[in-house]
């Protein structure tokens, strides 16, 4: 048999023996921002469908968690930053082609638009709520006025916000794992369901839930089929994505991952939401904490192997 | 103008004096190498072949680095030589994610940090430190739009490879075979 020996003499921290550039920040990131463009989605959505009465908890509820995650969020990326006092850098350059870049800017626009919305829906949390100032109380009959600009703007951004997610890794041909447009859906999809799940936990309405149940469920079904669809591109591509694969096909990445984001990601918390909507009673809880969990899996499981992954030469 | 470099893979002895000259003459973090020394052997005893090669930043004329950094730190300069702009980088290591060479590091200081083809030396019209010291002469650097310079005579002469060209990054970086 033909072998081949390769000895490198490079060490560098973090690079060798296989990137380790990304730690825990990003993948959290990628999970908060995710699951924020999901909730921020569901109730623009509802609110342009004029379903507000029907989905009170999505439409001003939920929201709430939003600017919660997406500060939480941002102040993981500024952790990962290694230069953090020129972060400012992010906002004087726009690099069309960097997704990094547009991220930064989406994110710019929509934590703002996301802090607008809960403002404008205050008073349902505490009904005493003053804003206490005159030209604060102007801008929320502004905003009140423009609401529907205001829920396409958080739409449209939503959409972007969780699809660049996936879009940010993919945009990486050095490492083949990542490297498939199938990622941005995937993540959007899995923000999507972790934002369906976040309403399922807050709502008491039973027709809202059932609803949301629904939803979870559709979506689950989707990540499956994006899932087996991102296996066979890999299976089907040249070897580095091949090794890439066999990382969940048997190697060291297979039992984290079929484990925790396809059996209690997906699968299990799909079966409960069957059982739940044929009147089994199932304790409400555990179908959507199971399928936040499998969506946070996914972001740290994708972005560890990924850097795992790479060409060899 | 584009500046390139070539390695003799059947010269190279692998003693890694380019690496130590790198060091030296960049100031680089200890623990870190902006070059470095790949050896490949392949075959079955006793029937061997071994390939030595000097590998650094590939100064690709298709720079994934380049084209993912947020904020433009990550920039070609003359000739097309791929440098990072210290108080343009914010250090979220995309650049270095992104490289399939895995050519960058992340410097102590924060920024990311790689070759500059010593365009500090380039600039006072000398040679590279990696190619100025080389004791087997085994490297060559010049100006790829020059006919005459070493790079373009000795890549007429003959025969390279470059590293995963699949990626396409178009590198820069010739190896002599």
């Amino acid at each position: 048999m033909k072998e081949e020996l390769f000895v490198s003499g490079r060490m560098n921290q973090m690079i060798d023996p296989s990137l380790n550039i990304w730690h825990w920040q990003i993948p959290l990131y990628l999970f908060l921002g995710g699951m924020a463009a999901g909730i921020l989605c569901i109730a623009a959505l509802y609110y342009i469908r004029g379903r507000e009465k029907d989905y009170y908890t999505a439409v001003r509820i939920t929201p709430f968690l939003a600017p919660v995650l997406l500060v939480l969020g941002l102040l993981a990326l500024f952790i990962d930053l290694r230069h953090k006092l020129y972060f400012w850098q992010l906002y004087t350059n726009i690099k069309l082609q960097s997704p990094m870049s547009w991220g930064a800017w989406t994110l710019m626009v929509i934590t703002p638009v996301s802090f607008i919305w809960c403002a404008l829906h205050i008073k349902d949390i505490f009904p005493n709520w003053d804003w206490k100032f005159k030209w604060l109380k102007d801008l929320e009959v502004f905003f009140n006025r423009y609401k529907k600009a205001l829920a396409w703007v958080m739409l449209i951004y939503g959409l972007i916000l969780g699809i660049y997610t996936g879009i940010l890794l993919s945009a990486f041909n050095a490492r083949p794992l990542w490297n498939t447009s199938i990622l941005g859906p995937l993540f959007l999809a899995s923000g999507l369901s972790a934002g369906a799940a976040a309403t399922l936990i807050m709502s008491k309405d039973q027709a809202e839930r059932k609803q949301f149940a629904k939803i979870d469920l559709v979506i689950i079904g989707i990540e499956l089929f994006l899932l087996i669809h991102m296996f066979m591109g890999y299976l089907a591509s040249t070897q580095v994505q091949i090794e890439a694969a066999k990382m969940f096909l048997g190697g060291q990445f297979t039992m984290s991952f079929w484990i925790f984001v396809v059996i209690l990601g997906l699968l299990v918390p799909g079966l409960l939401e069957i059982l739940e909507l044929r009147k089994f009673h199932i304790p409400v809880l555990i179908s959507p904490i199971l399928v936040i969990f499998g969506s946070l899996m996914l972001r740290f499981i994708i972005v560890y192997a990924g850097q795992v992954s790479r060409w060899l030469y | 103008m584009r500046y390139a470099m070539a390695v003799d893979t059947r010269k190279c002895v692998g003693c890694s004096d380019c690496v130590v000259a790198c060091q030296t003459e960049n100031n680089v973090p200890l623990g870190f190498c902006r070059d470095w020394v790949v050896e490949v052997m392949d075959g079955t005893y006793p029937q061997l072949e071994i390939e030595i090669r000097s590998e650094r930043c590939n100064h690709c004329v298709n720079s994934p680095c380049v084209r993912c950094c947020p904020t433009g730190a990550s920039h070609f300069a003359e000739g097309g030589i791929v440098l990072v702009k210290k108080t343009e980088c914010i250090g979220c290591g995309a650049c270095i994610a992104s490289c399939p060479y895995d050519a960058r590091y992340p410097h102590p200081d924060g920024y990311v940090d790689k070759c500059t083809f010593c365009i500090h030396r380039i600039k006072n019209g000398m040679k590279p430190a990696c190619v100025e010291v080389c004791p087997t002469k085994c490297m060559y650097f010049g100006d790829l739009d020059d006919a005459n310079s070493d790079v373009s005579v000795i890549l007429k002469k003959r025969k390279y490879k470059t590293l995963i060209p699949e990626a396409g990054t178009n590198p820069q970086l010739y190896f002599l075979i």
